[in-house]
């Protein structure tokens, strides 16, 4: 299993229970990671969308987490 | 100038950043807090942002915009904390020789940001509080 700490915004800091989390998933892309996340807080899945973000930058689900890397949950923006 | 701050913005700092002596217009838009939504009366709004990545995102679309309109300058502006109705949330000003290209290009950087920059605002209620647009059962028009 893959360690990876997450921060959350929005809503999803209601539903994980905090500004950031730790969540353990058995792979290392962002798709695995999401996984992991809807099966722990099926919740998140309810919402209308459900961006993760990996260093500042919205991420495919392919794409690949390392060690160090920011990771965070963005859920449907709403500024302005 | 990209600035996400916790205290009210300062729309005439943000027309002059934006401002220069070879432009023809200066375009801003503001956006207020409402006093309502779906009929309901609005005590106040919390707005959280994830500020490094919202000054990049929003760095990007200023970017594209420079792209598409010929900016001489321009500046964004975004409140986080608690709002009340009537405070200014945001501030976008751009420059551009011709009015034309100021109204196409503030309109395009308050849309897009409106779509893209991970800011969030909850809007609080007398008898509740909502993060808004969360779910699409309750998505409204913002």
């Amino acid at each position: 299993m893959h360690t990876f700490r997450v921060k959350a915004f929005g809503i999803t800091k209601d539903i994980l229970g905090g500004k950031e989390m730790v969540i353990e998933a058995p792979g290392v892309t962002v798709g695995d990671l999401r996984a992991a996340l809807n099966e722990k807080y099926p919740k998140l899945t309810g919402l209308r969308s459900l961006f993760i973000a990996v260093n500042n930058s919205y991420a495919d689900e392919t794409a690949v987490i390392t060690d160090g890397d920011e990771i965070a949950l963005i859920p449907p923006v709403s500024g302005g | 100038m990209i600035k996400i701050t916790e205290k009210p913005i300062d729309v005439q700092k943000v027309i002059d950043t934006a401002s220069s002596l070879n432009a023809g217009a200066v375009n801003v838009f503001v956006g207020t807090v409402r006093n309502n939504a779906h009929g309901k009366n609005v005590v106040w709004l919390e707005y959280e942002a994830y500020e490094t990545m919202a000054v990049g995102e929003i760095r990007k679309i200023i970017d594209d915009a420079s792209h598409r309109w010929p900016l001489l300058g321009w500046a964004v502006s975004h409140r986080i904390g608690t709002l009340k109705p009537g405070e200014v949330a945001v501030a976008v000003a751009v420059s551009t020789p011709h009015r034309k290209d100021s109204f196409e290009a503030c309109q395009y950087i308050i849309d897009t940001l409106k779509v893209k920059v991970p800011i969030w605002k909850k809007e609080v209620f007398e008898d509740g509080e909502e993060w808004i647009s969360a779910h699409p059962a309750v998505a409204v028009n913002s």
